[in-house]
């Protein structure tokens, strides 16, 4: 039976979780306000800056600074290629873990996890001098390929919790009636799996569009992400911080628009199987 | 056959074509800080492209990351910059390891002996100059002319800490948010230790004596460690042990230091009318001394280097050429004005009386680089060259070490002795460790 929840404590939860919510996104709300204020105005006290003047100064400067698309683009490729890529190992993977287990399933699983226990700082050197060697240094490939990897532990763990949800019998169904192995992950489990697969391309997506640290060490000019983009305003003399948040915006706005759109998807991809 | 013959033509043709393109093509990749200066020259840089064809492609990093990307890159000989931007306190240590193209063969026009020689000291390792300035600096005190006034002081061009002492304390009205001094507390080799060292050298104290023993046990070190907490404490803002740079100006443009002693370059920021609130009444003098000879002045310039792994080593000296000399210079007061140049490199630029009327704070920047010396930066001999640094390769952890030591005393966390204590003992494990004592 359920609990019965009073008005009362429905009003003081919701109030809660709008001043959660509010904590949460405050960063990004002054930073927001921040970079429509000039250089001088954003180092004044919180409440002088939102009383002075707004203008679109910082945003001109950056414009007229970077090239921001190029930074974009290259975002676009790195983020979108190395999660794609990562689902086309991934499904396959999560599919035999998920229907076919074996003995050290579980252990493989665990071993794919502590992967990312490691301090990307630990394997700096040998896949910096790798890269090298590879005349990989600052391209796409090189971090299309090593996002992918690094996330790769987290899209299979994703896809496994999806996949686990789904009646096997659907799929040896499938099977009765002759479908191969190949029609049988493509016509009948990606079909059923598709909020789940949305999900993970999406929270990857993200993930990789975020990533700050190998993104800053393999790339000069060329391969640049968004990353650098914003690591640009940063200055060791001088004011920055309206520069610097006009380039925080440019950077995930772009991010933050897709989330703001598929926000549904993504919530219902990720709490699929939390409530039975 | 004829079909083949004319393919095989066609494809020899469209090769040499493309060949001949990529040779006509050079790019250089430039890695470089973001500050004021750096981005004019990405401003005017088109001018060098149109002149030579060779284009630009730039890479703008913070200084740490700049500092660890670049290391990086000459370390393994990586070949992802043809210009790199590096501090004094690399110039030497990369020169020395052969990870930079001499400079040396500079065109007769570029003048080097106009560069200023502090600055070209301190670029040069065995007669092979290995960097180009692009903008000295030094340190010096800025103060509040209408406080001093207020305080019934005046301010020499050469004060004492004695004096500074005084006018902190004369300046300080903490109910009104004015604190009387403003200083780097933020742990750090070139943070809180680039002050804290370059005070040392006024007060007698050094790093490391001849046989690289480490002398934080010395009373000269304690008297330096104690003065400045005795000033942090009693007159300095809230929370200084998170200052850096950037925290001090904000605050020195919003009114409320009486004095800050930090770089020269500070200067054209708070006496710039839009974003500071106090341009018209900042003053600037030497950096204080005891009367022992070394003022509490660095020495710094950001220069440009080609590392030994480019490809383009000639279009990468040229432009190096170009964004270091005079004509440089000129093109930048043609565009932004003489208060723009970039400053603290050349000998010609402080005979210029047009940029001395354009910027006030000119002779006291010359004088206060030429008052520092890296070869003899304090009163006893050293073993290292560097005025708030030691040109080793291990400075930078153990500077950083030991500035985490000195901000917690700031911060309150440990006494003076304390941290005395222990940046002796760090400092004396790192050297051993290195091979320098045993």
């Amino acid at each position: 039976m359920a609990r019965a929840v009073t008005t009362q404590r429905k009003t003081i939860n919701t109030v809660i979780a709008w001043i959660v919510g509010f904590l949460i996104f405050f960063p990004i709300l002054w930073i927001f306000i921040l970079s429509f204020h000039t250089e001088g105005d954003a180092i004044k006290h919180p409440f002088e800056v939102l009383t002075s003047r707004w203008t679109f100064e910082s945003y001109a400067t950056v414009q007229e600074r970077s090239n921001y698309f190029r930074h974009f683009w290259n975002s676009v490729v790195i983020s979108v290629g190395s999660t794609v890529i990562g689902l086309i190992i991934a499904v396959p993977s999560a599919w035999a873990m998920a229907f076919v287990p074996g003995r050290r399933t579980k252990d493989v699983l665990m071993w794919m996890l502590s992967t990312k226990m490691l301090p990307p700082v630990g394997v700096l050197l040998p896949i910096y001098l790798i890269c090298q060697n590879l005349g990989l240094l600052d391209t796409r490939v090189a971090l299309v390929f090593i996002l992918m990897m690094i996330n790769l532990p987290i899209i299979i763990w994703m896809l496994y919790t999806y996949f686990r949800e789904i009646p096997g019998e659907i799929l040896e169904a499938a099977r009765m009636d002759g479908a191969s192995l190949r029609n049988e992950v493509i016509y009948v489990l990606l079909p059923m799996a598709v909020p789940g697969i949305a999900s993970t391309l999406l929270l990857n997506i993200i993930l990789a569009w975020n990533e700050a640290f190998w993104t800053l060490t393999l790339t000069a000019a060329k391969a640049a992400p968004l990353t650098a983009f914003i690591a640009s305003y940063s200055s060791p003399e001088g004011l920055f911080y309206a520069k610097l948040s006009a380039a925080s915006i440019m950077a995930i706005a772009p991010i933050l628009i897709m989330g703001w759109f598929s926000q549904k998807q993504l919530v219902r991809g990720l709490t699929f199987g939390a409530v039975k | 056959m004829t079909l083949t013959f004319r393919a095989l033509m066609g494809a020899t043709a469209l090769s040499a074509v493309a060949m001949a393109a990529q040779a006509q093509d050079t790019t250089l990749t430039i890695a470089t800080v973001n500050n004021g200066d750096m981005i004019r020259m990405q401003e005017l840089a088109g001018a060098f492209t149109e002149e030579t064809g060779i284009a630009l492609e730039w890479v703008t990093l913070e200084e740490n990351v700049l500092r660890q990307r670049v290391t990086q890159d000459i370390a393994t000989n990586g070949g992802q910059f043809d210009v790199m931007t590096i501090g004094t306190y690399e110039a030497p240590i990369w020169g020395a390891q052969d990870w930079l193209v001499s400079l040396n063969d500079l065109p007769a026009e570029y003048d080097v002996d106009d560069l200023l020689p502090a600055i070209r000291n301190g670029l040069t390792v065995d007669g092979e100059l290995y960097a180009a300035p692009f903008y000295g600096e030094s340190s010096m005190v800025m103060y509040r002319t209408d406080l001093m006034e207020a305080a019934g002081l005046e301010m020499p061009d050469a004060p004492t800490w004695d004096f500074i002492k005084e006018a902190a304390a004369a300046m300080t009205d903490k109910e009104n948010e004015v604190y009387g001094i403003c200083l780097r507390g933020k742990a750090g080799w070139g943070e809180n230790m680039a002050f804290l060292t370059a005070m040392s050298n006024s007060y007698g104290a050094r790093w490391f004596d001849e046989n690289w023993q480490p002398q934080f046990n010395t009373d000269a070190w304690k008297a330096t460690l104690t003065d400045y907490l005795d000033l942090m404490n009693n007159y300095g803002p809230p929370g200084a042990s998170s200052n850096g740079f950037n925290e001090n100006l904000a605050l020195f443009q919003q009114g409320k230091c009486g004095m800050w002693i930090d770089a020269t370059v500070a200067a054209s920021f708070v006496s710039n009318p839009t974003d500071s609130t106090v341009a018209d009444q900042v003053g600037y003098a030497l950096a204080p001394d005891n009367g022992l000879g070394p003022r509490g002045n660095w020495l710094w310039a950001w220069n440009l280097a080609v590392p030994a792994g480019s490809d383009d080593v000639d279009a990468a000296k040229q432009f190096i050429a170009w964004a270091t000399s005079k004509d440089y210079t000129a093109l930048v007061a043609e565009n932004e004005g003489w208060a723009n140049v970039p400053p603290g490199t050349r000998t010609s630029l402080y005979e210029n009386q047009e940029y001395l009327d354009a910027a006030p704070f000119a002779q006291m920047t010359l004088e206060s680089i030429n008052a520092a010396d890296p070869t003899q930066p304090t009163v006893d001999p050293v073993p290292y060259t560097g005025v708030q640094f030691v040109a080793i390769p291990e400075f930078q952890s153990i500077g950083t070490a030991v500035g985490q030591a000195f901000s917690a005393a700031l911060a309150g966390q440990m006494s003076a002795e304390d941290a005395l204590a222990q940046a002796q003992a760090l400092t004396e494990r790192e050297m051993k460790r290195a091979g320098y004592i045993q």
